[in-house]
């Protein structure tokens, strides 16, 4: 596998560029593997990453019954940041936080990741509370966030009204210098292309539609379209579709998939700063390096697997965003779509072990996985090669749902839902 | 948008008169002292979550304001049937897909 440097690239552009060869194989599926990942988003690939080049674990397969990196991962509003309100969800987030500061020198590919700083707006008094809880509980925990005033909201962010004549005025804002964007499609390509140079068979259009099991009821391996495929070990990182793939195993989720939608604007030149979002009004935008406004609607009320929504959802964002930045007003979309994320009642993800033994799942990212992906690859790698969930995941199991030891991150959540 | 049909209105209404409810037929425990944790666990939290066919529950909040069940095929959003609050599920399969109009979902 050719190194990406700078010699690397002059050398090729000698040659017009038509040398660089594919990034990853496209292995046909052994009779059986250590280990498989059924889904081959960011989370899935990372995890496979870290599983070898950690824990030396690289008779792995990633299945996907698409292509890589086409669900969540190519759907999301790509942002990155780490301001939850408890402990275990900051010392989750943060560990993410810190994966992204190298993350294209660790993978050796550009995930151009942008710290430049994620703004959520406080409307009401009940927000400035809240914001101010989290400003004060982050800073604890010494996860960075900070609080601004209107005045300083709208210096960080000039295009910003804040003016006392909308709606609902902006009263002040939380800001976490460290929080931006990255490429999402890039995450993917340098998780799938780093594990794919360790051994790990990245195996697309291979759909998962059961899990066999010994007679002891630990896991065998897996159906498949492309026929059985065996494992001592089964991680389901399957975002949205988590409860069918459970259900292969009998195993009930507190889950529910609902349609999460965002939308782009036609290219301008750059002109929007950070990150901003606003739960109370429901606005969420950034401006893509390529010059797109990238905005993240809401999520439907109901379960559906249509991965589109009502457009009375996007309709409710763009006026939002209107009356916060009325420079965007005449500003025209090119493009909208829907992605299904999986929501747990109390916001917070579940990584672990399942009552199943060898099976282990990966899943409730709901609306806002993206921002983890380093993260929770890392720490659902320790999972499975240890059997035992590394101290950062510990609090995530499907458990606490019987004992009662909820994360809830509702109001960290950027989505309301 | 959904089209929701209320079956107590009897008319077809836009989804923003009404409020989902999540799943239905999930019935309250008898007698909620005699539960375990895991029973808990599963009336409280845990979801069948159906790519198919699902049992839903949804509220007409400006209309007539009433509670009424829904079976509806989460992959179309196609409305497959609705009935009222304490009816039996009514028995029927999905239909053979057909691309849904993505505006309607019917």
């Amino acid at each position: 596998m050719t190194r990406f440097s700078f010699w690397e690239l002059a050398r090729k552009a000698l040659n017009a560029h038509q040398d660089w060869g594919d990034q990853w194989r496209k292995p046909e599926p052994k009779p059986a593997y250590d280990v498989i990942i059924i889904g081959a988003g960011g989370h899935g690939l990372a995890t496979a990453y870290y599983l070898a080049k950690e824990h030396g674990v690289t008779n792995v397969a990633v299945l996907e019954k698409g292509w890589l990196g086409g669900g969540n991962t190519g759907r999301n509003t790509t942002i990155v940041r780490s301001n939850y309100l408890w402990e275990e969800s900051e010392a989750l987030y943060d560990h993410a936080m810190d994966l992204w500061q190298d993350l294209s020198q660790e993978l050796n590919y550009n995930v151009m990741y942008s710290a430049r700083g994620v703004m959520m707006l406080a409307h009401t008094v009940h927000d400035i509370q809240v914001f101010k809880r989290h400003v004060h509980a982050n800073r604890l925990a010494g996860v960075q966030n900070e609080w601004l005033s209107a005045e300083e909201a709208k210096a960080f962010c000039p295009p910003l009204n804040i003016g006392k004549n909308i709606r609902y005025p902006v009263l002040g804002a939380a800001l976490q210098r460290k929080g931006g964007v990255a490429r999402h499609d890039a995450v993917a390509w340098g998780y799938a292309r780093g594990a794919d140079q360790y051994g790990v068979d990245i195996i697309q259009n291979c759909a998962v539609t059961g899990i066999r099991r010994n007679a002891d009821g630990s896991v065998a391996g897996v159906e498949t379209s492309r026929g059985f495929i065996g494992a001592k070990k089964v991680g389901v990182v399957a975002a949205g579709h988590t409860s069918t793939v459970m259900d292969m195993a009998g195993v009930r989720m507190p889950l529910e998939s609902n349609p999460l939608q965002a939308l782009v604007s036609e290219p301008v030149k750059p002109c929007f700063p950070c990150v901003v979002m606003s739960n109370t009004v429901h606005a969420y935008v950034s401006q893509s390096d390529k010059g797109e406004l990238v905005i993240g609607a809401g999520t439907d009320q109901y379960v559906s697997y249509s991965q589109t929504g009502g457009l009375q959802i996007t309709t409710h964002t763009v006026d939002a965003i209107c009356e916060l930045f009325p420079m965007f007003r005449r500003m025209r979309m090119l493009r909208n779509w829907g992605g299904i994320v999986d929501v747990t009642p109390d916001r917070s993800p579940i990584i672990g072990k399942t009552p199943v033994p060898g099976l282990f799942v990966n899943c409730g990212w709901g609306t806002g996985g993206f921002k983890a992906t380093p993260g929770s690859g890392h720490v659902f790698a320790h999972t499975i090669a240890r059997d035992d969930p590394h101290p950062i995941n510990a609090p995530f199991t499907l458990d606490r749902f019987r004992t009662g030891r909820l994360i809830d991150e509702a109001a960290a959540a950027a989505v309301a839902h | 948008m959904l089209l929701i049909q209320c079956p107590y209105c009897a008319v077809e209404r836009p989804e923003l008169e009404f409020r989902y409810g999540g799943e239905a037929h999930i019935a309250r425990p008898e007698s909620p002292s005699e539960l375990t944790d895991e029973q808990w666990a599963d009336f409280l939290y845990m979801r069948s979550n159906p790519k198919g066919v699902m049992a839903e529950r949804w509220r007409h909040v400006h209309g007539c304001g009433r509670f009424f069940n829904a079976l509806r095929d989460t992959v179309s959003d196609r409305f497959l049937a609705v009935y009222k609050a304490g009816e039996p599920r009514p028995d029927i399969e999905a239909p053979e897909p057909t691309a849904p109009n993505k505006e309607t979902g019917r």
